[in-house]
């Protein structure tokens, strides 16, 4: 069975930065990778690329093996996948709940929903409902979202992904302002959403959680993917010797051979 | 408050569900700055209630004020959207001059004094205000120049044009049927130009607050990349939101044609400006994703009253302006730190909420 989603060779520069130089990524159904690398070795713009949020100066990206053109994210949406990102795109003067049904707003049924009425209701149970799963420390569905802690805008963004992915969620570094206990919670959330079938792209700083949560850890340095080593048998050694180019991978990494 | 602790998870006193009952309808509407610059209008009203008696609180007194506010609020609804997504529209006044001269003109080649010239002028205005509105919309959303800029060459260019066409000389030629509108037209006992002005700020403020559209505008303002991101059409919604603000220009064009009988070239120089004041008195945020068309009913009523009380009791309608400026920076300082506190955590130094607080 092909990938679920692979790109092959991607280069994309910004001026002299070469934010992505011929680098390679892929994810299987239901599987849980992790993109690690230094900062400024390019997964965010390695999630953009993937998820019509930028364009790429070449290489390509296949989705259920078949090659595809993303070039909105709205388009990355419909397809199932959904991104935490980095900056969170919340919408700071909404709530939660019109943060997490923005662009996908339940109608009123009938001429009211016609006319462009929303049926609040159901959205704020929904809200509610999501917000539950995850042990939520959201404290109030109708403050407005940029009065919230650091934490709690995590969260919201976090909920609204895995709401509306279906195939695959991106978490870009979705743990760095959190504390312990939010943190457990997001891992934890991670698992569940793998035991949905659903696949996760978890990018992220913290060595042990990576490994905790990762079926395979995918290493970026420089643009490039360099390693890609199971998370069973890895030590936290091994990856940080891989991110700092310490230890070479590149003839143990059969896959990167043949890209 | 009910704690909820997941499976197989340790329990943690931050895991707490939605929402504690401090989170009250009372204090979330006593924190809005529409209500609490109603307070403000209410103690003007109630000062000058006092000073002047019954001259000043009595039904023509506001029936008057309500006449001179009609043209500024259906403008007020457009420009309230405008703000929500952080742009501007300065062109408004110039485009109801424009639409109104237009208007003029088509009504005076056909000729008559009944609705239907009157419905072929209506029709004339809003065509024209439509197409200034879209064209400001085109430019800022596809073109991708700031609003401030493209309104300001449009007020420029639709001032001119109107001058062209009539060479700077107003046209007096406006229906009976529309002046009539006006002079003895009543519904629900309310004139009729208000209560146009009032349907308007109605539908307004419902498809604000209430439709998918007035979601999207409050979106594109507070996030314009995040509202890109889940799909949203912005440059369409851009473009409608100025299409509508020229389109309730090209109404208040008829309104005032309808008010002073004839076009209003050199009249309407400051209307922007006393729009975008009674919007941003409002407490609609000058930086997008705040605000309500309430709050800019209530921010045209002040400089209003103002002046109705002025006059009343004789007191230079020169200081309406000193007054309005006033209260503009005044209810801007306070909204501003009232949010630069609540991003803070802590609780809004609001003197109504602390009347609030300190009744409970
Ligand atoms: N929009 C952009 N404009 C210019 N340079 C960019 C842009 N996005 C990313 N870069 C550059 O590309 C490189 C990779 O960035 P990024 O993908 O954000 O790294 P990471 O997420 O791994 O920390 C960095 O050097 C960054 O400065
Ligand atoms: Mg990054």
């Amino acid at each position: 069975m092909p990938p679920l989603l692979e790109a092959r060779g991607l280069s994309r520069s910004f001026g002299h930065v070469r934010a992505l130089d011929n680098a390679s990524f892929d994810i299987n159904a239901g599987e849980v990778v992790a993109l690690i690398g230094d900062n400024g070795a390019g997964k965010s713009t390695m999630v953009k690329a993937l998820t019509g949020n930028l364009p790429v100066d070449s290489g390509e990206v296949l989705f259920d093996g078949e090659q595809v053109t993303i070039t909105t994210p709205h388009q990355a949406s419909e397809m199932g996948m959904e991104v935490v990102y980095q900056d969170l795109a919340l919408a700071p003067h909404l709530n939660p709940v019109q943060n997490m049904f923005l662009g996908r707003e339940v109608s009123r049924k009938g001429l009211l929903g016609v006319l462009g009425f929303m049926d609040e209701k159901t959205m704020r149970a929904r809200a509610e409902a999501g917000f539950r799963e995850l042990g939520g420390t959201v404290r109030s569905l109708t403050a407005q979202v940029g009065a919230m802690s650091g934490g709690q805008r995590q969260q919201i963004a976090i909920v609204r992904a895995i709401t509306w992915a279906n195939r695959i969620v991106f978490l870009d570094e979705p743990t760095a302002a959190l504390g312990v206990v939010q943190t457990k919670n997001v891992l934890d959330t991670i698992k569940r959403v793998r035991d949905k079938g659903i696949a996760v792209v978890l990018i992220s700083h913290s060595m042990p959680h990576v490994l905790e949560v990762a079926e395979r850890v995918q290493v970026m340095r420089l643009g490039t993917r360099v390693a890609t080593l199971p998370a069973k048998g890895t030590t936290v050694e091994q990856l940080v010797g891989a991110m700092t180019g310490a230890l070479d991978f590149s003839n143990a990494d059969s896959k990167e051979g043949a890209a | 408050m009910s704690v909820i602790t997941p499976p197989g998870q340790a329990p943690d006193q931050q895991v707490v569900a939605d929402p504690p009952a401090g989170d009250s309808y009372l204090r979330r509407v006593a924190n809005l700055q529409s209500v609490w610059i109603l307070g403000v209008l209410l103690v003007i009203v109630a000062a000058f209630s006092i000073a002047a008696g019954g001259r000043f609180l009595s039904t023509s007194n506001f029936s008057l004020i309500s006449q001179n506010i009609a043209v500024w609020a259906v403008l007020g609804v457009g420009m309230t959207f405008v703000i929500v997504t952080s742009g501007i529209d300065l062109s408004i006044g110039s485009v109801l001059v424009f639409s109104s001269v237009i208007a003029a003109k088509v009504m005076a080649a056909v000729g008559g004094d009944g609705w239907g010239v009157a419905g072929l002028g209506i029709l004339a205005a809003l065509v024209a205000g439509i197409a200034w509105g879209l064209l400001n919309g085109f430019l800022v959303a596809k073109a991708k120049i700031p609003a401030l800029i493209v309104t300001l060459g449009s007020l420029s260019v639709a001032l001119g044009l109107a001058q062209v066409i009539t060479g700077g000389i107003d046209i007096r030629a406006v229906p009976g049927a529309l002046t009539d509108f006006n002079t003895y037209i009543k519904i629900l006992g309310i004139p009729a130009l208000p209560f146009t002005a009032l349907i308007v700020v109605i539908i307004g403020g419902i498809v604000l607050h209430k439709t998918r559209f007035g979601r999207y505008t409050y979106a594109i303002g507070s996030n314009e990349l995040g509202a890109r991101r889940v799909g949203i059409n912005v440059d369409r919604h851009l473009i409608l939101i100025y299409g509508l603000s020229g389109t309730l220009a090209g109404l208040g064009a008829i309104l005032a044609l309808a008010q002073f009988g004839t076009t209003t070239i050199a009249g309407q120089s400051l209307t922007n400006l006393n729009v975008i004041a009674a919007v941003v008195i409002g407490g609609t945020s000058i930086f997008g994703g705040q605000g309500s068309i309430f709050g800019t009913v209530v921010g045209l009523f002040i400089p209003a009253v103002l002046q109705a009380g002025f006059v009343i009791i004789g007191v230079e309608a020169f200081w309406q302006g000193v007054a309005v400026g006033t209260v503009l920076v005044a209810a801007v300082y306070v909204d501003q730190s009232r949010r630069a506190a609540a991003l803070r955590g802590a609780s809004a130094p609001n003197p109504l909420l602390a009347m609030l607080k300190l009744k409970k």
